[in-house]
């Protein structure tokens, strides 16, 4: 193991050096559903992660992250459905096997706190039964930038220095697949960027990356893909993807003044299916958002109607939205459902 | 795969470096052998020579069977409290991702409890004789040195903590809270040593047969309790179940 950007380490140690088959996806899910009594908490999740890729699992509190993750990560036993992790079949008797090509850190560190964090980490790599400890503890701690911490006992630790010792700690054995159940909740700005740091280079070395968050900015920054989840799964896809499929179909219209009757502007309009005012227009200009079948038709007609309406057109654009509008789309119609 | 004795090792050493910093573990290794040592020896030193053949007999059978209250009370204790802590701290979640199997674990963690546990009690065992010796008077220390049932006590040590930790780690891979936990476990302790007390006061006449049979049926418990206990140990209940780890 050489970080950052070296090359998978050849060493004979349990799960490194022997990557599963290639070609196959490093995650594969297909109609999990797990349910807490009469609680459910994920049903019928379906969706598949490619090798190298990191993938996002965006959802509200209490949608099944967590869940999903442990599931993945053999510590639970879904309810119905399947999952390939690491290219291995998700079942009981390969569970020692894909613990060892994977590693979770889960959303609490779980750190020994009466231990130094060489300590911690230490314990960690006898259990992986790596050949060379020293060097791949001394390795997983630079890259954290926590080298000079080493002799530290974990209850002595800051949250997110603790949180960097968990990281520290998944990427001992070298793994495959990498589950972080929010690897940067509490950490402050300058933290949470070195590690969106570490997991670009967790991609160039082409380690699968599972990620769940809350944080959006995040995900559309690091993932290649995102799932929205809530309960079920909402949607998948990339994120600018996401944006067009969802919300190219409409256009952002900008008065100079608010229209007396913009109701009467707009409907009647052929290629206007709908519209409404967007309340974070700036001053005393005024903002539509209009739903369209084909923003250029729509927009030169939009014009003309405008203008016969005597308003100042400051701009037509076809509207930009952030994942963000799409997350608060998809869940805030299942909202109240799940929990 | 096979249980390894690597991963053993790794869960042993862990545990000692946390009772080692651990002042809850210190403190209760520290009071209980000398809480439990004041008693016998002040009762033997305090035997007159002159005192009839049974109540001597009585003194030394109790005097024993209190020193075998190391070994049954220590050991749950501690196995309670390092498993209630692993899910305190959250611990449990993150060593479960790894390789590590359920054997080992458990097996790591019995052996680090057996060893402090049996350690301290041979060593109590040992001052007793040793002040005995020096103290007693000459008749009574005698007697307690050749006490009929000493070498089968000195077997029972091991047995009983042995049994006294798997009980302890069984409770508290149940139970949510610590203090019931290791009260539980204390009381369930008590039923093989009863037993014991038994032939400490020479109601059952302790002949080498039934001390040995008594043994055996201890070793026998003892691995069922190991069975019992690596059952119990359900890895999806212990992570999603109490405890510190539903953070939401
Ligand atoms: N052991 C359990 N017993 C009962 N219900 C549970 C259990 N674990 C999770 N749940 C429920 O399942 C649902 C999903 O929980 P989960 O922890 O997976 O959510 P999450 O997406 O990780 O949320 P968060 O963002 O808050 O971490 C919730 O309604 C939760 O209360
Ligand atoms: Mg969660």
């Amino acid at each position: 193991m050489s970080w950052p950007g070296g090359s998978p380490s050849s060493g004979s140690g349990a799960g490194s050096g022997q990557r599963a088959t290639v070609g196959a996806a490093a995650i594969e899910v297909s109609g999990l559903t797990k349910e807490f009594g009469r609680r459910t908490a994920v049903e019928d999740v379906s969706f598949s992660v490619a090798r190298g890729e990191v993938f996002g699992f965006l959802g509200p509190n209490g949608a099944g992250k967590t869940t999903t993750v442990r599931i993945l990560g053999t510590l639970i036993a879904p309810t119905a459905g399947s999952a390939v992790v690491a290219g291995i079949p998700l079942i009981r008797a390969n569970e020692a096997e894909i613990r060892r090509r994977i590693s979770i850190m889960p959303e609490a560190p779980g750190l020994y706190r009466r231990l130094t964090v060489t300590e911690n980490l230490e314990f960690f790599a006898r259990l992986y039964g790596l050949p060379d400890r020293q060097a791949r503890m001394k390795e997983a701690l630079d890259v954290v930038g926590l080298g000079d911490r080493a002799q530290d006992i974990c209850g002595s630790l800051s949250k997110g220095l603790r949180q960097r010792v968990a990281l520290a700690r998944t990427l001992l054995n070298d793994p495959e697949v990498m589950f972080l159940d929010e690897p940067t909740s509490g950490l402050d700005p300058v933290a949470a960027h070195e590690v969106h740091g570490l997991i670009n280079t967790l991609r160039q070395r082409g380690v699968t990356v599972f990620i769940t968050t809350h944080r959006l900015d995040e995900a559309e920054r690091l993932c290649d893909r995102v799932a929205i989840l809530n309960t079920r799964l909402r949607t998948i896809g990339r994120p600018d993807e996401l944006r067009h499929t969802l919300f190219s179909r409409s256009i952002a219209v900008t008065t100079a003044a608010p229209l007396g009757d913009p109701a009467r502007v707009f409907t009647g309009l052929p290629a206007v299916q709908g519209w409404r005012a967007d309340e974070l227009s700036a001053g005393s200009t005024a903002g539509y958002v209009l739903t369209v079948s084909d923003p250029v038709r729509a927009a030169p007609e939009v014009t003309r109607a405008l203008v016969a309406a005597g308003a100042d057109v400051l701009s037509i654009t076809e509207a930009r939205h952030s994942l963000e509008d799409v997350y608060l789309e998809l869940v805030e119609d299942q909202e109240g459902r799940s929990r | 795969m096979s249980t390894s004795k690597a991963r053993i090792g790794a869960v042993v050493r862990k545990e000692f470096t946390e009772f080692r910093r651990s002042r809850f573990i210190l403190a209760t290794m520290a009071v209980f052998p000398v809480l439990f040592l004041i008693s016998p020896t002040a009762t033997i030193l305090a035997t007159k020579a002159s005192v009839s053949g049974t109540k001597l007999d009585n003194h030394i059978g109790l005097s024993l069977m209190i020193l075998l209250l190391i070994p049954v009370f220590l050991p749950s204790t501690i196995a309670a409290y390092s498993v209630i802590g692993e899910r305190d701290q959250g611990t449990l979640e993150p060593m479960l991702t790894t390789p590590i199997r359920r054997e080992e674990l458990l097996i790591g963690k019995a052996v680090a409890n057996l060893v402090p546990a049996v350690g301290l009690a041979y060593l109590v065992f040992g001052i007793f004789l040793a002040v005995v010796a020096i103290g007693a008077d000459p008749v009574v220390a005698s007697a307690v040195w050749h006490a009929p049932q000493l070498i089968a006590e000195v077997f029972y040590v091991p047995l009983l903590a042995a049994w006294s930790i798997w009980v302890g780690l069984a409770i508290s891979t149940k139970a949510g809270d610590n203090r019931v936990a290791q009260q539980l476990s204390t009381l369930a302790s008590l039923p093989p040593f009863a037993l014991i007390a038994l032939m400490s006061f020479q109601v059952i006449t302790p002949t080498l047969t039934i001390a040995l049979s008594l043994a055996g049926a201890l070793l026998v418990i003892d691995g069922a309790a190991y069975l019992l206990v690596s059952k119990l140990f359900d890895r999806e209940r212990l992570i999603t179940g109490t405890g510190a780890n539903r953070v939401t």
